[in-house]
């Protein structure tokens, strides 16, 4: 039995008319790290709101620790840990005060369970009597992860953590993921960030309410078809244009200071044919270089294959 | 239990460390007195009347002195024409004039019958009715001084007014139980629906229901603190009436306590519902302001007379918790009556209460949608 299964669950909002969460179905193992990746609007906070019992599915059933989550509610609720969104705390109680009131909210005490968050909160520990509306993005996720974990929970839902946290305080936060993931707990955490998915056992990628597939992070990279080219020319505009005109490329996207080309198929002399038809175009200082697609490439092929929502973007 | 009491120990947290709550608890209500009890008031004071004494006789100055006496006049005595009395009044430097005709001691000792005119700039017809009031309240208070001297024999009538209740016209008296039920009815409600609706704002109020603590138990957490608060506000405002506005508590005090208690409980319901259906602090911030200041001020009594309501809007009152509380004050307060007056009253302001309360907790909901 997982640590939290979903079965068909489908969500909509505005009576009906919006479909947030569209048939989704899986399972996150006993002490599993498992990544929902998809943009804003994929799903995600719904999911959670289901699986933390704030929302009522529409339809399907969900568990969590084996508790159902219509009708077992209060089970789930004292022994899971959440971290909404855009959770901010009291900001004006101060930092120890928002970790020792949820303690007792939780029923136990900060002692407790120190070991627990001891290594987090030893960082925030120097400002403990300053107020937590004066912290900083990064300080106030690690209180606020504190505070989600002081009552020791057996599942931990993370609903985008990272958002709005500095690079460093991201890669810190992941971090201690991962050490908490080492203590036997569950954690289920969301992020729109394709490059924190390979921090992740194994993720889902979302969009538009849908799973486009779930697996390990080096699986979803490896089950990419075909070759994937990174291309730079002097003259990015046209050559965005030009690639999109060549016909051996399946899709071609703006990817940082490139343009990422993908193959249909594995032909060896794919990058020399390409380069000829470029230079046939009158490009200049080209540059073109087989790459790994990164889980950011696989996504956006998942996306374009299924094309109602070719509309939406994930580049940066 | 503890997590209850760490739990309202938070709320008076919140409540202490933001200046604007502590200014709408504790600000708002003194201001509002003393506004209502000094600068808002219906009385006249100072008014400036000419007066005029063709007569310059005996009894002339002794009712000009008698008016002298009275703070309520400033006299400007002056021998005017009649053209001239009327550019004053055009000028608005006098409110009322008080002729003497020549002779007015000689006919009043020989006919028994003294004429006077008073003049009053009506434009403003309720000042004007007052101090035309006034003036013959003190006119005829002279002309029984004069019997009394004179003996029995020139029969007048006076009609003896007596102002219930109220025999100095002290015009703070009406309105404080207005100002208690509208200041009730703004902090209770709206720091109640502006203290949850704030949760929500800060995503708070998901870990709260995502916790083992009982969602009806952060209804009570929120409501107890401000429950306090009013009471405390409640006092603060009988204080400032009996020390500043020398109004006297005429009935029990612990009888005003416990029907300010049910009133209380019939606002933070109020305050409940609300927070149950708006998302933001704004919102949530106007509807209890706008939603519940206006039928209060309305409906009340203490502003307009009930009875000027057009007739479709008769009912209007009887469904304002406000109302009732007003009533009950003013028995208490103001009258001095025991709760044997005001049972009626009382029962059906706690028959609100209760509905309130219990729609507001059905309404509660257990999760987000």
């Amino acid at each position: 039995m997982g640590a939290v299964t979903l079965q068909n669950i489908r969500k909509t909002y505005e009576k009906g008319t919006v479909l947030a969460v569209d048939d989704v179905s899986f399972t996150v193992e006993p002490g599993e790290l498992f990544g929902l990746i998809g943009p804003d609007g994929a799903g995600k906070t719904s999911i959670f709101r289901i699986l933390t019992t704030l929302l009522l599915a529409d339809s399907g059933t969900a568990t969590v620790d084996g508790h159902d989550v219509r009708k077992d509610y209060r089970a789930i609720r004292s022994t899971v840990g959440y971290m909404p969104g855009k959770f901010s705390l009291y900001q004006d109680l101060t930092v120890e005060e928002n970790l020792s009131f949820f303690a007792t909210l939780f029923e136990t005490t900060i002692a407790a369970n120190y070991d627990l968050i001891k290594e987090i909160y030893e960082q925030i520990e120097p400002f403990k009597t300053r107020r937590a509306g004066q912290l900083s993005g990064g300080m106030k996720q690690k209180l606020a992860l504190c505070c989600a974990l002081i009552h020791k929970p057996t599942v931990l839902f993370l609903d985008e953590p990272t958002t709005g946290v500095d690079a460093v305080s991201r890669k810190e936060f992941w971090d201690m993921l991962g050490r908490l993931k080492q203590q036997g707990i569950t954690i289920l955490v969301s992020t729109p960030y394709m490059d924190e998915a390979t921090r992740c056992e194994r993720i889902a990628l979302m969009q538009s309410g849908k799973i486009l597939s779930i697996d390990t992070p080096a699986n979803i990279i490896k089950a990419y078809p075909g070759k994937l080219y990174a291309v730079k020319a002097d003259a990015m505009h046209p050559l965005l244009h030009h690639l999109r005109a060549y016909p051996a490329a399946r899709s071609s996207y703006a990817f940082g200071e490139f343009v990422h080309v993908a193959f249909w198929d594995d032909q060896a002399d794919d990058d020399e044919a390409l380069r000829q038809y470029l230079a046939g175009k009158k490009h200049t200082g080209i540059v073109i270089k087989p790459i790994t697609p990164s889980i950011e490439d696989r996504f956006i092929d998942l996306m374009t294959a299924a094309p109602a929502n070719a509309h939406a973007t994930a580049t940066r | 239990m503890k997590q209850l009491l760490v739990f309202i120990r938070k709320e008076f947290y919140h409540v202490f460390r933001d200046r604007r709550t502590l200014l709408i608890l504790f600000g708002l209500p003194t201001v509002q007195i003393l506004l209502f009890g000094f600068a808002l008031s219906s009385e006249v004071k100072d008014i400036n009347i000419a007066v005029v004494d063709f007569a310059r006789d005996n009894a002339s100055q002794q009712l000009i002195s008698k008016l002298q006496g009275s703070t309520r006049f400033r006299l400007q005595r002056a021998v005017l024409s009649y053209p001239e009395m009327e550019t004053a009044f055009r000028r608005n430097t006098i409110k009322a004039a008080l002729v003497f005709p020549a002779n007015f001691n000689v006919d009043l000792l020989h006919t028994g019958h003294g004429q006077l005119q008073i003049i009053a700039d009506a434009s403003d017809p309720n000042t004007a009715t007052t101090i035309t009031n006034y003036l013959t309240a003190i006119i005829g208070d002279y002309q029984q001084e004069l019997n009394q001297a004179a003996g029995p024999l020139p029969y007048q009538i006076i009609p003896e007014t007596r102002m219930l209740y109220n025999p100095d016209m002290n015009g703070s008296l009406n309105f404080i139980p207005g100002v208690l039920a509208l200041v009730l009815m703004i902090v209770c409600t709206t720091l109640t629906s502006v203290a949850i609706v704030r949760e929500k704002e800060l995503g708070t109020m998901e870990v709260l229901l995502v916790s083992p603590f009982r969602p009806l138990l952060v209804l009570i957490a929120k409501a107890v603190p401000y429950l306090v608060l009013s009471l405390l506000d409640f006092t603060l405002i009988l204080l400032l009436s009996v020390f500043v506005l020398d109004v006297a508590v005429r009935g029990s005090v612990l009888l005003l306590y416990l029907e300010t208690t049910v009133f209380i409980i019939a606002c933070l319901s109020l305050g409940l519902l609300i927070s149950n259906v708006t998302s933001t602090q704004q919102m949530a911030m106007l509807l209890s302001m706008m939603g519940m200041m206006l039928p209060t001020l309305l409906f009340t009594g203490y502003m307009f007379p009930l009875e000027n309501l057009p007739v479709f809007l008769r009912w209007a009152p009887n469904v304002v918790p406000a109302h009732w509380y007003y009533l009950i004050v003013k028995a208490v307060m103001l009258k001095g009556l025991g709760f044997g007056a005001i049972w009626k009253e009382t029962l059906i302001l706690a028959g609100m209460s209760v509905a309130l309360l219990g729609i507001s907790l059905r309404n509660f909901n257990i999760r987000l949608a």
